[in-house]
């Protein structure tokens, strides 16, 4: 009875506006997140032709030798970009947080430039940089004999992956150390610690949770990744072998379902191990007025090994994007350290017969973080500022999105929607818009992030001023409300934009015809063809350059407004 | 606390005594540390007193080696120790914001700075229980810091330093993070941790009343000087400056001119009257009458005691006493009258005689 009344008082207290908002946002999330995702899970539990319920499709995977293999290697190579990626991260975070260095600022801008272009966007460039007859193994060769297998088989993979991934536990990472206090480091020095003893006691312990949360990300992102495997031509990889179980073998393979199942857990445990590792350790411990770590001078003979550390590093970095560039200008470039000679034909020909790619990009780009924003913003409005039932059930469901790769989802779409079809007999999985829904819930988490941290930033008493001078619900949201959250929902909406722009995993399964494909879609198709090399590097310069002038931007135009209203610090 | 000491636990050494000669302090250019000299007694237990931004912070860290002064001494126990890093000083030092390690337990914290000096095993596990029995605290030992109270962590913060057995104790504003009936509370259980340890501490504070309550002798400081050094009584009677008579208790300052000379002087406020000085008062250029709330009364004359003419400008009942707003000239002063029971009180508006002994006046500058 009392439980009855307080659902009852409870609807109540919902506006009929807000029951609306939640039911139709509980009905996107089911159809294009819950249901794929379920369906997947469930027909990998299912024996082909009887769908009775079995968990023979694991046993056959294990049994089978080149799933065992790909699994390990997945595993291995996750692992080891993990540890590479630490590698480059940890010295630039420590250099940059903890000395007064001049290259700070560089290395901290630099090192967000690897996160503007998709990883297999550089492979191709990678390996006609370091592989085996690459730029640098020629050098090596006529100077000392050797060569060095950077970009051999897995070693490639990882090579590439740590490159692009480490800017994750270098942002992280920094973030850590940054929010340790002063009088952290002091107190040790003040009982007698110094040195390395004092960082290896004191400093990484405190920044460890950031360093778990920048790692765990690589692990996922690394383990999930479709495109860079696949241009590098390495298949015994998971998510590789389940994209080629779907399209070579077809979509009734239960295989290409068990990898999903597998891919999905090992995202789920990779993230709940680093939950488990941060719980209860929020070590941000600065003070009002205290400020972060005391930076210290670098003699001259550090100075010089910092920067040669830091040159070679950043070399390292911008070498994918070095090389696309020069592939994107070079007539032939093949077995010699350097193309044979520069040609702007590659650009003139992705303007002329590929510009149909941009357009796509830009348009289910644009599409994708808009509705991102817009059910983001909902949701963040929902949880933050009303008090609806299932509000955080909202939230959980979009934010589970992160433990979905993009060829799950991809094979999730395939599997729900092809034997739905429209009127003309096309079934709806290979409508464009299904491209532009699978971006939107693949980017929906982080957007959703950017939402909360823009409401929040409104003080509800600025609401509650709104409502006691006479404006409803609905118009303060929409005078008072909105107008503050611009800044954030841009950013938002940018994050989506940049991210979904280049993202191809999921694409790569739901394209059929190529004049519905996206700019990340074309740039593949190009790059496996040797021919296809130099218009696929044009291609792949225009997009960086796209992303990094939306990105700059939305940065200028958020800075201008927050400068407007006053808010910056 | 319960302050269980045994008398065995941790070693008390002879107390250091801390003697500071002509320091000076820049970051950039700004001086932020003017003509230090300072001489602190062995066991003494000392303030550093001044408003926020005076320099007393910045001096406290220099001692414990956290900033870079490279003009004066710093000598602790005999020990020049200006060149010396912070890890090598043995100086204790209780942050402002505790600054426990959140990552460590209570004990891991407490045992910290013994490890670092490679104590034996055994000898870190009796200090630190030694330590964390001082303040209290030995049944927490397996805590994190985050699971304690404002007021435990402070201690755990102060268990840690005195573990090291350190040769001075430099505490940063330790009340300030604590509400206000416990650092009453926790400002007397230092003092009596401080006298059973014999140990020379420094107690950094902007709060007069935790200074007077506490410590021996205080240094007053104000923008990057030491304006004064004396006991809390000491301060209070005979303040060197119209700074130190301000920032300890409430003083009256009337503005006014010195006619007459040798033991004729006369001191007079324009519009209320003249008080003449007592022959052998320093009076320096600029100065200016000094008295505090209590020393004067209202309507009547003490014998010895000069009338000066003011106008009751506002009053407020206080209790025992009635404080009263005086417009003497241009100046506003407060009095406080002892309250007697059906005593008529003063009206607001009312010309009133202000009775004032000569004696109980100062004359000082800025």
């Amino acid at each position: 009875m009392a439980l009855v009344q307080s659902i009852l008082i409870r609807r109540v207290s919902a506006k009929p506006g807000q029951i609306f908002a939640i039911s139709v946002i509980a009905l996107f999330l089911a159809i294009f997140l819950i249901i794929p995702a379920g369906t997947v899970i469930y027909t990998a539990f299912t024996e082909k032709g009887t769908g009775a319920l079995t968990i023979v499709n694991f046993v056959d995977f294990f049994n089978t030798d080149l799933f065992r293999r790909s699994f390990f290697n997945s595993v291995y190579v996750s692992g080891m970009s993990v540890v590479w990626a630490s590698a480059i991260a940890l010295p630039l975070a420590v250099l940059t947080t903890r000395f007064d260095f001049r290259g700070s600022l560089i290395i901290q801008t630099l090192g967000f430039v690897p996160l503007i272009m998709p990883p297999f966007v550089g492979a191709v460039a990678m390996q006609l940089l370091f592989g085996r007859n690459g730029t640098v193994n020629l050098i090596l060769n006529d100077w000392f004999g050797i060569r060095i297998p950077f970009m051999e088989g897995l070693n490639g993979v990882i090579f590439v992956q740590s490159l692009h991934y480490f800017p994750f536990i270098l942002i992280n990472l920094s973030t850590s150390l940054r929010n340790i206090d002063r009088s952290m480091e002091e107190a040790a020095q003040n009982l007698g610690s110094s040195g390395v003893r004092l960082f290896r006691r004191i400093v990484f312990p405190l920044a460890m949770p950031g360093y778990l949360a920048g790692a765990s990300l690589v692990f996922v992102k690394v383990f999930d990744d479709l495109a860079t495997p696949l241009l590098l031509n390495v298949k015994d990889m998971l998510a590789p072998q389940a994209y080629l179980r779907v399209t070579s073998v077809g979509l009734t393979d239960p295989m290409g379902y068990v990898i999903s199942v597998i891919l999905i857990a090992v995202s789920i445990f990779a993230m709940w191990l680093s939950a488990i590792a941060m719980r209860g350790k929020d070590y941000s411990t600065t003070q009002r007025g205290g400020g972060g770590l005391s930076r210290r001078k670098l003699s001259r003979g550090e100075s010089i090994i910092a920067y040669g550390v830091v040159g070679l590093i950043l070399l390292l970095v911008l070498s994918p994007h070095i090389g696309l560039l020069l592939l994107s200008l070079a007539t032939v470039w093949s077995f010699s350290p350097m193309p044979d000679g520069f040609t702007m034909a590659h650009y003139g020909r992705v303007f002329g017969e590929s510009s149909l790619y941009i357009k796509n990009t830009l348009i289910y780009a644009s599409l994708a973080g808009l509705i991102d924003v817009v059910i983001g913003g909902a949701i963040a409005y929902l949880v933050l500022r009303t008090k609806v039932v299932g509000r955080r059930w909202l939230d959980w469901a979009a934010t589970s999105a992160l433990a979905i790769p993009g060829v799950v989802l991809g094979i999730g779409y395939l599997r729900t929607f092809y034997g739905v079809t429209l009127p003309d007999g096309t079934p709806l999985a290979t409508l464009w818009v299904m491209v532009v829904l699978a971006l939107a819930i693949r980017r929906l988490p982080y957007a959703l992030r950017a939402c909360y941290a823009a409401l929040q930033q409104v003080s509800e008493s600025l609401e509650e001023a709104a409502e006691n001078l006479g404006a409803t619900k609905q118009r303060t949201i929409r005078r008072i409300v909105l107008p503050l959250m611009t800044g954030g929902l841009l950013a938002g909406f940018v994050t989506s934009f940049s991210t979904a722009a280049v993202e191809l995993s999921a694409t790569l399964m739901l394209i059929q015809s190529n004049s519905d494909a996206p700019l990340a879609y074309g740039l593949y198709v190009f790059m496996q063809s040797p021919a296809g090399r130099g218009p696929g590097a044009a291609l792949g310069v225009i997009a960086v350059v796209m992303v990094a002038l939306c990105t700059l931007l939305s940065h200028y135009v958020i800075e201008r407004r927050q400068k407007a209203l006053g808010m910056t610090k | 606390m319960t302050v269980n000491i045994n008398s065995a636990a941790l070693a008390v050494s002879p107390a250091k005594a801390i003697s500071i000669s002509d320091v000076n302090l820049y970051y950039g250019a700004l001086h932020v540390l003017k003509d230090i000299n300072l001489e602190i007694q062995p066991g003494e237990f000392f303030a550093f007193l001044g408003p926020s931004g005076c320099g007393k912070t910045t001096l406290l860290r220099l001692i414990a080696g956290f900033n870079n002064a490279r003009q004066g001494k710093v000598v602790i126990g005999g020990q020049d120790v200006l060149d010396m890093p912070a890890w090598k000083r043995d100086v204790g030092m209780v942050f402002q914001s505790y600054a426990l390690w959140p990552h460590m337990t209570v004990a891991a914290n407490v045992a910290f700075g013994l490890e670092e000096r490679r104590l034996p095993r055994a000898e870190v596990e009796r200090r630190v229980q030694a330590a964390l029995e001082l303040v209290g605290l030995k049944h927490l030992a397996d805590r994190r810091p985050s699971q304690l109270s404002g007021g435990q962590q402070q201690r755990v913060a102060l268990a840690r330093t005195i573990a090291i057995e350190p040769k001075v104790l430099l505490l940063d504003e330790p009340l300030s993070n604590l509400d206000a009936k416990m650092r009453v509370e926790v400002r007397r259980e230092l003092r009596e941790l401080q006298q059973r340890l014999k140990l020379t501490t420094i107690f950094v504070t902007h709060d007069q009343e935790e200074a007077n309550t506490v410590c021996d002798r205080i240094a007053v400081f104000n923008e990057g000087r030491i304006q004064q050094v004396g006991t809390p009584m000491g301060l209070y009677e005979k303040p060197a400056n119209l700074f130190v008579a301000n920032f300890l208790g409430t003083a009256n300052i009337l503005d006014g001119t010195v006619s007459g000379s040798g033991t004729q002087r006369t001191f007079e406020v324009a519009g209320a009257g003249s008080i003449p000085i007592p022959a052998g008062a320093s009076v320096p250029a600029g100065a200016k009458l000094v008295f505090r709330p209590q020393y004067a009364t209202l309507g009547t004359l003490e014998p010895g005691a000069v009338a000066l003419t003011g106008t009751i400008a506002h009053r407020e009942f206080l209790g025992a006493t009635v404080r009263y707003g005086v417009q003497v000239g241009t100046t506003t002063v407060l009095i406080d009258a002892p309250f007697h029971s059906g005593e008529a009180l003063l009206e607001t508006g009312a010309t009133t005689m202000l009775g004032l002994k000569p004696s109980s006046a100062l004359w000082l500058a800025e």
